[in-house]
């Protein structure tokens, strides 16, 4: 799950991360009043999870509270196109914030790495711009601590990183609470990423973050019921993506081809893709029905990719190992019935139960094949034809 | 031979019980595999309907048996302290077929299962390890099997299906075929399993299967360099638009890094023939074999 900049900054200050004094406003009046509590002079920031919002046009700084109201009217309830989301994205609700002094703008980042198979900080004194492009340009310009998971963040280990970071040694004793406590409010809350981009350095020496990017682990959410308020908003811009979203069906990606794809685990998805491509097709979507589906999320994923009338011919690519092939057959069946199928569909069925999947099968309009590849080939003769 | 599972393996299922560890036990058994004990707490001193005695603790059941490897198949909220109690009890192997444990959980019991030095770790979220004609543990689908002399390891279970059922279509059989996991923490990678693959006399050559998103391939590559057995490779998503999420935690393209044409590359450059769709592995495997003086 991913949250926004003020929700992680919420759960940030619960954990004793210095962050910035604020408040969201749904309203323009809302903002003004916000900005007057600051004082007058506020930062407007547009609350959605696309990176790039001041290119977006949906970051301001305001000199006084009529200010802040007027941008806020100009930005709530208005959609902001967005380079990174390639779309509109509609703005419900902006944070208004105290203008830091700003001195310097650092960069921390902490997440979970598979080569080292620990929680890892990333640091660099050269914050406030892509991380990316810092670790293209200044390779050594960045720190990176994998955190032993039995040790925690030990100070020895900051010292190092903030060397490596290029962050000067008197300011150590500043950095290392901020870390600690940044690393504590990511392992308790099960986050995936944590991202302080500026970490404000300001005037007078405070650390703030002056921005937060954080995720949760989806599969952990089950842990922390003081997280649900935040229910992920979505950040789809395709209306494909977004209907599988309200359909409950996770790893969808809509792609634009004539050939619908349905498979059980990503791997094997992406090889029939492949495959479809090599055979002279153009996959119309990715949509892994994951392991162990049942035949209702199977119903449901045959529909939404007959939903695109772009769809051509649907190929289903089953090699079951906790996937049973009689599950997926009856869900295919029900898919058939609940809409009407004008574009023929091709079935490859192994693995676990495949054989009784394949007897559930017998009898109807659907297309068996043996093989992927001969899946693949027969869709694309068929759709070919037409 | 052959490699970490065979004909001697002593398995005890934690998780037994429950639908899957149920039906997945039984199938283990069919295919000839030793399932010498079940763990469920609360359950110990009954046995299961094939007749597997059921123990409270993996400890116990390792010291009545002789359990030497664990196949854990119980929800994602038990799973981690699962793998941890197996490794605490000194079982040798453990493969972990869960999907969705919290992230955070496995970073702790992937340190752990490592401090205790002779227990290794396949998965989670894998589809297991499976032996042709010996054994197996975890959900791989054995109708597809034959013996021979190919090895398999794959990051995705299903696309290692789909080419150990290539390689039997075109008449060459296989060692053992291990699903490595799709998630960002996993107790094995490649480089984790092609040094058993290497050491194995039986296996004359191994296909890898990566796919898009992370850097296991690359690093693989380096190992590969030092192999003496020919390896073929296949890149799951060649033809995944740059940028697009494609499910598994692991399958994130974005720019160059994690890619499939720099894994591609990287495989290349250490003599690697990777095939372009999967039915392209078995007359790679088949070349390569013939370069090193096998026919099959």
């Amino acid at each position: 799950m991913k949250m926004q900049e003020y929700q992680g900054k919420e759960l940030l200050a619960k954990y004793g991360v210095p962050v910035p004094k604020g408040q969201v406003a749904d309203t323009p009046e809302e903002a003004a009043e916000a900005a007057r509590a600051l004082g007058g002079v506020a930062v407007v920031k547009a609350q959605v999870l696309a990176g790039g919002r001041g290119k977006a046009g949906g970051v301001k700084v305001t000199k006084t509270p009529e200010d802040a109201q007027a941008f806020a009217a100009s930005i709530l309830g208005k959609e902001l196109y967005f380079e990174q989301a390639k779309g509109n994205l509609q703005i419900d609700r902006v944070l208004v914030e105290e203008a830091l002094s700003i001195a310097k703008e650092y960069y921390i980042g902490i997440t979970t790495d598979r080569g080292s198979q620990r929680n890892v900080f990333i640091v660099s004194s050269q914050g406030g711009m892509d991380i990316e492009e810092v670790a293209h340009s200044h390779p050594d310009a960045i720190g990176r601590l994998p955190v032993d998971p039995f040790l925690g963040v030990r100070d020895f280990d900051i010292r190092r990183v903030a060397q490596q970071g290029g962050i000067p040694a008197a300011e150590i004793k500043d950095l290392a609470p901020f870390l600690k406590k940044l690393y504590q409010a990511y392992v308790d809350s099960d986050a995936t990423l944590a991202e302080i981009n500026p970490l404000v350095v300001t005037t007078d020496g405070k650390f703030i973050a002056g921005d937060a990017k954080i995720s949760i682990d989806d599969s952990a959410l089950y842990r922390h019921p003081e997280l649900a308020v935040y229910a992920e908003t979505s950040e789809e811009t395709d209306e494909y993506e977004k209907e599988a979203h309200r359909r409950g069906i996770n790893n969808y990606v809509h792609l634009g081809g004539n050939i619908g794809i349905i498979g059980n685990g990503a791997g094997l998805v992406m090889g029939t893709m492949d495959e479809v491509k090599r055979a002279g097709g153009e996959p119309a979507d990715f949509l892994d029905i994951g392991g162990g589906a049942k035949a209702e999320l199977v119903k449901n994923s045959l529909e939404l990719v007959l939903s695109d009338p772009n769809v051509k011919g649907v190929i289903f690519n089953i090699f079951g190992g906790i996937t049973r092939g009689d599950e997926v057959a009856k869900g295919i069946i029900a898919g058939t019935e609940s809409v009407k199928v004008t574009v023929p569909i091709v079935v490859r069925l192994a693995g676990t139960n495949a054989a009784e999947g394949l007897a559930i099968l017998k009898g109807t309009d659907l297309i068996p094949a043996e093989t992927m590849q001969e899946a693949a080939q027969k869709i694309v003769s068929l759709v070919g034809s037409d | 031979m052959s490699i970490l599972v065979d004909e001697n393996t002593k398995v005890v299922v934690s998780g037994i019980t429950g639908g899957e560890g149920a039906f997945h036990s039984a199938l283990m058994q069919d295919y000839g595999t030793q399932v010498v004990a079940g763990v469920k707490p609360g359950g110990g001193g009954t046995v299961t309907e094939r007749g597997v005695p059921i123990f409270d603790t993996v400890a116990e059941a390792v010291e009545k048996t002789g359990a030497n490897a664990q196949f854990v198949v119980v929800g994602p909220r038990f799973a981690a302290d699962s793998i941890i109690e197996g490794a605490a009890a000194g079982i040798d192997l453990i493969v972990c077929i869960t999907e969705f444990i919290p992230v955070q959980e496995m970073v702790t019991a992937v340190r752990f299962v490592k401090s205790q030095g002779t227990t290794r770790l396949v998965g989670p979220n894998c589809p297991g390890i499976l032996t042709a004609g010996k054994g197996k543990i975890g959900i791989i689908p054995p109708s597809s099997f034959t013996p021979g002399s190919v090895g398999v390891v794959s990051r995705s279970g299903t696309l290692c299906y789909e080419i150990v059922d290539a390689l039997t279509r075109a008449g060459i059989g296989q060692t053992t075929a291990v699903g490595i996991g799709g998630d960002p923490i996993l107790g094995s990678t490649f480089v984790d399993i092609l040094p058993l693959f290497e050491a194995d006399p039986e296996t004359k050559a191994v296909v890898l299967v990566g796919e898009i998103g992370g850097a296991d391939e690359e690093i693989a590559a380096e190992y590969i360099k030092t192999m003496t057995k020919p390896v073929v490779g296949f890149i799951g998503g060649r033809s995944a638009p740059p940028g697009k999420r494609m499910g598994h935690a692991g399958a994130i393209v974005s720019g160059t890094s994690g890619s499939a044409q720099g894994k591609v590359d990287a495989l290349n450059a250490v003599g690697v023939a990777v095939a372009e769709t999967s039915s392209d592995v078995p007359g790679l495997i088949r070349q390569a074999l013939a370069r090193v003086g096998v026919t099959v």
